[in-house]
């Protein structure tokens, strides 16, 4: 498809931003797993404008229904458990947008996207973020902010990290990273020569591309 | 049962209210037991038109009491079709946009050649001298049929029960002639338990004294008595402890107190009496042996060296596999492994695992779910394959 161009995505101003950042990093033509698909958005985006062979893995049946109904292939499943079913190397990317935070054993997530696929793909909340610094240190109370805005004790995130403990984490599962993003409250990527700890204070979400050294 | 009633059954064997596809000797069905079948005939209906392109045809695979008659008023009961819900103009599987093919199995008693049908070498029933039927030899006589009908390749097989296990097998051994399919409440194979609940069925057909050693028919009785305990033991497997205990509970059947006796006190006990009692009416019990045995030995991956994802690999066909939370009978655990064995050997396979209380027979109740992913499924399938919306529409 000639009109697969990261042009083209860039006039995509219905999409979210981190589903954007990830498409921009999609070579066009691959095979694509999301897991924790939602509704599918994401996986539709990747069909659409990058030509991929999209596959979702989603918990819940009104998202996989909502999935099938746009003729993506989607499993109902859990990143937690069903990800071990897959055999090795059978993507070029796993993508696990948003989701990291809310899955029972990180660690074992990201060795099983690492294992079946090339490449691997992970956004997530910044928990780093000035603002939920600020709160926990002057309110002395678990953090809410618009992006994550259940209590403690209503929330599906159970592991929350910082940009950098998810890099110590990387650095834990030997792989390397490809491509480091964050970006902040406003959806606009932060410097790429940015120090860590600048990332670390202002990014709200980051968006990491892995792959096995 | 009247004599009229009983007349239709033998009649529906031989000389169907249905369209009938006639196989001679010059086309026999090479069966599994190793015999090569002929003369034999199959059954269908259809639905809908076929388009120009003979792209838009979906074959419909009935489950073990089901039959051809998928969305038209049954020839015997007088009953609606069995999958209305989902089969019809409008409906998911919509006779508006495509062509819709449902014939009765091998060793069925609606018109396909089964133990009911007339032997022509004697001119007798078949009784126990019909092959035993497997559920590739099913599938092998539907191919012969939509040879028949013209068609290179189905749009979509679907099927819940064993019309599943009949869809699985399609998608392994024709896999260029099947386009996307549906397997519901389904498995690769029949598992202990469910070969156990169908010995015990056929066990109740035997040992009925009418059964006369399944020459019934020559001896003009029916073994009615052990067939409905066979279809009341079979009838609590299709639903759940919760479903069964929302419809019926404890209450009693048009008394206020027990009568200690063995009368059916409870509506439970009613009910499956009735189910026993109707079940006989229109299904033939030597049909009942044959058709429960090919479930038993269907295994798919023993074809493939005991590895599922065999069966599948480099398949290009779409997958839509459904299960039901309640269903204990095909619980999801078995769904899994098939998509498992398709994820393992390449396939476009989609899953959902619809919650429900209403058990294995949920796939032919109004259970709204189903209903949306299968039009899903099928949208999405029928833009892929290039068939437009409705004609004239």
């Amino acid at each position: 498809m000639t009109d697969a161009s990261p042009r083209r995505l860039d006039d995509r101003n219905d999409v979210r931003v981190d589903h954007l950042l990830i498409a921009k990093m999609v070579e066009p033509n691959s095979r694509v797993l999301d897991v924790g698909c939602g509704d599918g958005a994401l996986l539709q985006l990747l069909a659409t404008e990058r030509n991929v062979d999209a596959r979702g893995i989603e918990i819940s049946q009104a998202g996989v229904n909502e999935c099938v109904a746009r003729g993506l292939s989607v499993i109902q499943g859990d990143a937690d458990t069903d990800l071990s079913d897959y055999p090795d190397d059978v993507f070029d990317y796993v993508i696990l947008s948003q989701t990291l935070q809310a899955t029972r054993r990180p660690k074992v997530v990201l060795e099983n996207m690492l294992r079946i696929g090339r490449r691997a793909i992970v956004s997530f909340p910044n928990f780093g973020h000035w603002r939920i610094r600020t709160q926990l240190m002057f309110k002395g109370r678990m953090p809410v902010t618009d992006s994550l805005s259940s209590p403690w004790y209503e929330t599906q995130n159970i592991h929350f990290c910082t940009v950098r403990d998810f890099v110590a984490l990387v650095d834990v599962l030997g792989a390397r990273i490809e491509k480091a993003v964050a970006i902040n409250h406003f959806g606009a990527p932060l410097r790429v020569t940015a120090p860590w700890w600048v990332w670390n204070m202002f990014g709200e979400q980051a968006v990491f591309v892995l792959s096995r050294k | 049962m009247t004599v009229s009633q009983r007349a239709s059954v033998l009649s529906e064997a031989d000389t169907p209210h249905s369209l009938v596809a006639r196989f001679d000797a010059s086309s026999p069905l090479a069966m599994d037991c190793g015999i090569d079948f002929a003369p034999f005939s199959i059954a269908y209906q259809t639905y809908g038109v076929l388009n120009a392109e003979r792209s838009n045809a979906i074959l419909v695979c009935h489950a073990l009491t089901g039959d051809q008659h998928v969305a038209n008023i049954h020839p015997v009961t007088g009953k609606a079709g069995w999958w209305e819900t989902m089969v019809g103009p409008g409906r998911p599987i919509d006779t508006d946009r495509f062509f819709i093919i449902c014939s009765n199995v091998l060793g069925g008693c609606m018109g396909t050649t089964g133990p009911a049908s007339l032997n022509p070498n004697n001119g007798e029933p078949y009784g126990l001298d019909m092959p035993i039927v497997t559920i590739r030899d099913m599938v092998r006589a539907q191919a012969k049929l939509i040879d028949h009908l013209g068609i290179d390749q189905l749009f979509c097989v679907v099927g819940g029960s064993m019309g599943g296990m009949q869809v699985l097998q399609w998608a392994a051994t024709y896999p260029d002639r099947v386009f996307s399919a549906i397997p519901i409440a389904a498995a690769a194979r029949h598992s202990s338990q469910n070969i156990a609940f169908h010995e015990v069925g056929r066990q109740a057909v035997m040992a009925d004294p009418n059964w006369c050693g399944g020459r019934y028919l020559q001896e003009g009785v029916k073994p009615e008595k052990g067939l409905a305990v066979a279809r009341m033991a079979a009838h609590i497997t299709y639903m759940s402890d919760d479903s069964l205990h929302r419809k019926f509970g404890r209450k009693l059947q048009n008394r206020e107190a027990p009568t200690f006796s063995f009368q059916a006190d409870f509506q439970i006990e009613s009910y499956l009496r009735y189910q026993g009692s109707t079940f006989v009416e229109r299904f033939d019990a030597n049909s009942y042996l044959y058709v429960t045995r090919a479930m038993d030995y269907f295994d798919l991956a023993a074809d493939y060296d005991g590895i599922l994802a065999k069966a599948f690999k480099g398949s290009k066909s779409r997958f839509c596999v459904v299960s039901f939370t309640s269903d204990w009978l095909f619980p999801t655990s078995e769904s899994r492994s098939v998509v498992h064995a398709l994820n393992a050997g390449g396939a476009s396979v989609s899953f959902v695992e619809i919650d429900t209380n209403k058990g294995h027979d949920a796939f032919l109740l109004d259970v709204p779910e189903l209903f949306s992913t299968t039009r899903g499924f099928l949208d999405a399938a029928a833009k892929a394959r290039g068939i437009h919306q409705v004609h004239g529409a």
